[in-house]
């Protein structure tokens, strides 16, 4: 079936435009309520393929994504994508998957398209991404369904075809798989590694070593509001370096 | 209770007859008080929505004053309005006053802070459901406020229905504006406040009967329309 549909980054790649990565954060700062729930983080986050951010639950990841994303504005500090504040334009080449997805009172196609028409797209340009990334995400027998009566797993799917279909240069994804069964976590585990391959860059908050080894190439660990170390997965596994981290990894051998 | 029984013969041989005179009290209580829902709906649901989204200061006193408007009493609508619109009033040239306008002007502001200050709770509870997700797919503005309403365009039924029972049921507003005057103003809650004026306990009554009848045809066909409207699955 994949063989009909255009692939993913049909017109990625012939962005005439020069990439908005890397991005970086040089002592960051968000507090909410006297509560400093990020606290002076610096990182880098390279072009192409997977980062993965882990940590505790309450760790700050979520907030961290949010941060990088521009959804919330850091009390101090400041994001940059290569060099520069982000813009209206750097915000459209960027897009996320939310831990609880929010689909619209639709039909699938339609929250797709919506998506699609938001950013601009028109026309025979808007239908082929559509029909595209219905393939991708395997959609296109429940492109008719209203979105409210989809399976989480599907949810899930739909909102990865929304965040790709726009074909943003990155992708934020906030625990994509949580509490999806291992069938669902596959599949969409599997659409993530064709946009990675396409070239699309994924910064994703994982609570799963498996996937982390699985999809990225390193590793950013969040502890308490701080970044304790950003390694190459492979390194990060093997030999963490915090004593949170460690146990943290001990934590799936013992469960 | 000899009223109820005779009351109730009334409402049906009124009904069976299709007596004329009813037909037009009742033609005009639907035509003031749907257009009166129509124009405070036009009105009501943008500015309701965007309170819903927009936060400045006085944000929300300007709220707790919406959702007090909405026990505004009928007759000091009436009062209001009537002042504004008699020989002496600012708008006194527009001879307004004892017309179906001026019945229409008073309900709208009856209904209008009603849908105002529904579709604000509304719009504000699927906001917050959906203020990160529609920020991060660059819908915001406008946008954001059409995309919203049409995510909670069924509950926004209820808030119509709710504006129409508050303009279909008043008497205090268009009794004051409209003066009750046969042929021209009279609708069925004056109408039957002129009835038990007169003593006629039993044609109030019967109007009353019908009055409630009317609520219920004008609410049931909200729901059926509702129901059967093809995207209703989507909701």
């Amino acid at each position: 079936m994949h063989d009909l549909v255009l692939p993913f980054n049909g017109e990625l790649t012939a962005r005439p435009d020069p990439s908005i990565l890397p991005l970086e954060i040089e002592s960051l700062v968000y507090e909410k309520k006297g509560v400093r729930i990020i606290d002076e983080v610096s990182l880098r986050v390279g072009p192409a393929g997977c980062t993965a951010i882990m940590g505790y639950n309450g760790a700050g990841k979520s907030v961290l994504l949010r941060l990088l994303h521009g959804l919330i504005t850091p009390t101090a500090g400041a994001v940059r994508w290569s060099g520069n504040l982000a813009t209206a334009d750097i915000a459209r080449r960027q897009s996320m998957v939310f831990q609880s997805p929010v689909l619209l009172r639709r039909s699938v196609e339609a929250n797709v398209r919506f998506a699609l028409a938001k950013r601009g797209f028109k026309g025979r340009q808007l239908r082929a991404r559509l029909e595209a990334i219905l393939g991708e995400a395997n959609l296109v027998a429940l492109r008719h369904r209203p979105a409210a009566v989809l399976s989480g797993g599907e949810r899930q799917r739909v909102a990865l075809a929304r965040a790709l279909a726009i074909e943003p240069e990155v992708v934020f994804l906030d625990e994509p798989t949580a509490s999806l069964d291992p069938h669902a976590t596959g599949a969409i585990e599997r659409i993530l590694q064709r946009a990675i391959a396409a070239g699309c860059k994924l910064v994703m908050v994982t609570q799963s070593v498996g996937q982390a080894e699985r999809m990225a190439r390193d590793v950013v660990f969040v502890h308490k509001g701080r970044i304790t170390e950003h390694t190459g997965t492979d390194e990060f596994v093997r030999a963490p370096r915090s004593e949170a981290a460690r146990a943290f990894i001990e934590g799936r051998l013992f469960e | 209770m000899l009223e109820f029984t005779e009351a109730f013969a009334t409402a049906g041989l009124l009904i069976a007859a299709l007596d004329p005179a009813l037909l037009e009290i009742v033609a005009l209580s639907l035509r003031i008080s749907l257009s009166a829902v129509a124009v405070g709906t036009l009105v009501g649901l943008p500015v309701g929505a965007a309170l819903a989204v927009a936060r400045f200061p006085g944000r929300d006193v300007l709220i707790v004053c919406v959702n007090a408007l909405m026990g505004l009493p009928p007759v000091v609508v009436g009062l209001i309005v009537y002042l504004h619109l008699s020989n002496s009033g600012p708008f006194g040239s527009l001879q307004l006053l004892y017309t179906p306008a001026a019945m229409i002007i008073a309900q709208t502001l009856l209904v209008t802070p009603i849908v105002v200050a529904l579709s604000r709770q509304f719009v504000e509870d699927a906001n917050s459901d959906y203020d990160e997700e529609l920020r991060s797919l660059g819908v915001i503005g406008a946008a954001k406020l059409v995309t919203l309403i049409t995510e909670v365009r069924y509950s926004l039924f209820t808030v119509v229905l709710a504006a129409f029972g508050r303009a279909i049921a008043e008497v205090g507003a268009v009794i004051i504006v409209g003066g009750n005057i046969n042929h021209v103003t009279r609708v069925m809650t004056t109408a039957i406040a002129l009835e038990t004026s007169k003593g006629d306990l039993a044609l109030a009554l019967a109007l009353g009967i019908i009055l409630m009848l009317l609520a219920l045809g004008v609410n049931a066909a909200a729901s059926t329309v509702r129901r059967f409207a093809p995207r209703a699955a989507y909701a």
